[in-house]
């Protein structure tokens, strides 16, 4: 008795402490967020949702096409490992084209500094260090840059929220992001449509420096994974001046997996089959 | 001739008995989980525009080379891979020829922090990062009879054990057993003059090519600044080339040279810093106990004239200690013109303390005061279309030469590569000089599966 009446009385006592504090808390003008910070939050909240993944691997196929319809094929291997506090760590092993099997690259993302990129060519047994500024480079021929493929970090954009829009049978948010670092991207910005429910993207428009429509992104086909975290199976870029396109399929998805830090190393590196 | 004992006994004997143990543990529990077989079929011809400086010389060659690779892993993630090697060559029987060049197991775990890894077997390593010449890489012996650019090794024997940790990568290498060097045979080009005894192989150490020899390397990333530091004692993988009469000298053409490999010391250096597009470079060693002619000509021909032996004539050698070093970088011009293409320029400085009395090492040329500037356009287009040239210029004589290699992919798995290796001016003062007219072009049609 004596002790739910201690208790009680704490309640009691601290109720109007916390209503206070969360008062104190709040700005003293409440005010409409902006669409700046609509889209930032929109940005935060999508990737906190992703947050806790642990590591997956996944494969990967690549079907390049040009204006006339010839196709080429890619098949790689993707190991993620996301890291408390900066960008995530992965590794792409490349099994077609066969002349390239057996390449792979390491990539420590960073929020904010340049990443790092190591290269192994297996052929000399060589690990190269590389530069992490050709982010807008072309990834094996493909319509993909190393940028698109990379996971983007919310600190790298500022954003701008639009409109919302039907979206299939969903709702969607559709917001802007502009590169914060110019020459870091090889774009202007990007419009990026992200359902309201869950905060998957389901379509982005890149727009070049020059502020033309460059390319389109489609993705189709989520799966959720450990009851939280989607991932899509298809993903269409389209290159509106070329007529060329790449349909990347992801399958094989495995979440925390049995990888290690250590499997992010150059010494790892040197290790993948 | 010295003769010394094996040294670093204790380090290898527990190197070899940890190595065993955990070789037989992992044998016990092998089970395959994964496996790939890949490799490539290539086609190749070979021509010499100008005939030879020897009557035995050809002046076009074809071939092709097999070469298959077996990955095995294991469900607990260790692996076994089994790469070897087959040329056939149409001028050059010594050509023809096969080599394991991997075969190892691959073994690791966790240990404290970091990790151990294993390595046990045939393996390749590359260490360094420059490009126009590999000054601190020598765990492997070169396959000379493929190219002369040296970036194609022998497999090597050896237990490689690998510490990783938060503090940087401390690597171990036993290297049982010296795989000599193979010279072109007589229908061969590049071979320059002479011809190398096959038969016969000197060493300085008593146990000769069982040799005990000893690597190590501790390397760590600096944010932008990758390093690395080197040691290497024992075996010599460049040959020192002693002419000995009847087989060399006088009248008998061509000369057969004796091959002799000494014992050495190794340190290096390597670094490179990248920044944004800049890839700045640098690699220095300092060795000692390599033995040099040059400087020696008089009391080498005065030997020769009382008819002494081979080790009256190499005791007439120089056993030299000498610094040499590479330093440059690599600028990369992204996304040229608005296309997909991408232009990188490099430029490397060779130096050498021994100057003129300088030998050549992995590459036929003394590279003592050379200038390196190469390009590389990439045009990142589906066929991975790549063209490259590397200019060299010795600063100090009028020896040039230029090279220029094209690749490309076709249908998905197969793919071409040309090049042409040209000899713009050679100095006669140079080593390299009897190679001045094995300037050659050659194309490779390749089949990956």
């Amino acid at each position: 008795m004596r002790t739910i009446h201690a208790y009680l009385v704490r309640v009691l006592l601290l109720a109007p402490c916390l209503v206070l504090l969360s008062w104190l808390g709040m700005p003293p003008i409440a005010h409409p967020a902006t669409p700046e910070e609509t889209g930032l939050k929109i940005a935060t909240e999508a990737r906190a949702r992703d947050d806790g993944f642990g590591n997956f691997t996944a494969s990967q196929t690549m079907v390049l096409r040009n204006k006339q319809g010839q196709e080429s094929r890619r098949q790689l291997r993707v190991k993620v490992l996301e890291v408390a506090d900066d960008g995530d760590k992965s590794l792409t092993v490349f099994d077609e084209p066969r002349d390239v099997q057996g390449t792979a690259l390491l990539t420590h993302a960073h929020k904010r500094e340049a990443d790092d990129q190591w290269l192994y060519l297996p052929a000399l047994k060589r690990v190269k260090r590389i530069s992490s500024s050709n982010r807008s480079g072309s990834f094996m021929g493909s319509e993909f840059s190393y940028e698109d493929l990379s996971a983007p970090e919310v600190e790298k954009f500022t954003y701008r929220y639009l409109r919302d829009e039907p979206c299939g049978d969903l709702t969607c948010t559709v917001c802007e992001r502009f590169p914060v670092d110019k020459k870091e991207s090889g774009y202007s910005r990007q419009v990026v449509w992200q359902d309201k429910d869950e905060l998957r993207i389901w379509k982005i428009e890149y727009y070049d420096r020059k502020d033309a429509h460059l390319k389109t992104l489609t993705i189709g086909n989520y799966t959720q994974y450990l009851d939280r975290y989607w991932r899509a199976d298809e993903m269409t870029m389209v290159n509106h001046l070329t007529g060329k396109s790449t349909v990347l399929t992801w399958s094989d998805y495995q979440f925390r997996t049995k990888l290690r830090d250590r499997d992010f190393s150059k010494t790892g590196l040197k290790r993948v089959r | 001739m010295r003769r010394r004992a094996v040294r670093h006994p204790l380090a290898f004997t527990v190197i070899w008995l940890a190595a065993a143990i955990v070789a037989i543990e992992a044998h016990a529990e092998f089970e395959i989980e994964a496996w790939d077989l890949s490799g490539r079929v290539s086609l190749e011809v070979r021509a010499f525009p100008q005939t030879g400086i020897d009557a035995s010389h050809r002046s076009y060659t074809t071939g092709f080379v097999v070469e298959p690779k077996l990955y095995l892993e294991d469900v607990g993630g260790s692996s076994f891979t089994l790469l070897p090697f087959f040329r056939y060559d149409s001028a050059d029987s010594v050509r023809t020829h096969w080599d394991l060049r991997e075969a190892y197991a691959l073994l690791y775990g966790e240990l404290g922090e970091g990790e151990w890894e294993v390595r046990l077997g045939v393996d390749r390593v590359f260490w360094g990062v420059t490009e126009s010449q590999h000054l601190v890489d020598i765990i492997n012996q070169i396959d000379f009879l493929e190219h002369p650019n040296g970036e194609v090794k022998l497999g090597q024997p050896m237990v490689h054990l690998t510490w990783t940790g938060d503090w940087g990568v401390l690597e171990f290498f036993g290297l049982p057993y010296h795989r000599p060097r193979l010279y072109p045979g007589r229908g061969g080009r590049l071979r320059f003059a002479g011809l190398v005894d096959r038969e016969r192989v000197e060493y300085e150490s008593g146990a000769e090519e069982w040799h005990q020899d000893f690597a190590a390397r501790y390397s760590r990333s600096f944010g932008p600044l990758d390093v690395g530091m080197s040691v290497f004692d024992g075996t010599s993988r460049e040959a020192t080339l002693v002419c000995v009469p009847p087989a060399c000298g006088g009248s008998v053409f061509p000369y057969v040279f004796i091959p002799y490999y000494s014992q050495i010391r190794q340190f290096g250096l390597d670094g490179q810093l990248t920044l944004d597009s800049w890839l700045l470079k640098f690699e220095a060693i300092h060795r000692s106990g390599d033995r040099n002619p040059i400087g020696r000509e008089e009391e080498i021909r005065a030997a020769l004239v009382q008819g002494r032996g081979f080790e009256g004539i190499l005791g007439q050698y120089r056993e030299e200690e000498y610094v040499a070093a590479v330093v440059g970088g690599e600028y990369t011009f992204y996304s040229v013109f608005d296309s997909t293409a991408d232009v990188g320029l490099l430029a490397e400085w060779n130096y050498d303390e021994r100057g003129r009395q300088a030998l050549p090492r992995r590459q036929p040329m003394t590279l003592d005061n050379d200038f390196f500037i190469g390009a590389r356009l990439a045009f990142n287009d589906v066929d991975s279309t790549e063209i490259t040239a590397a200019f060299l210029t010795d600063a100090s004589r009028e020896t040039r030469t230029l090279a220029v290699e094209f690749d490309r992919r076709f249908f998905n798995q197969w793919s071409l590569h040309a090049e042409a290796n040209l000899i713009l001016s050679i100095d006669p003062l140079d080593v390299q000089y009897v190679g001045r007219r094995d300037g050659f072009y050659e194309f490779h049609l390749e089949y990956n599966f």
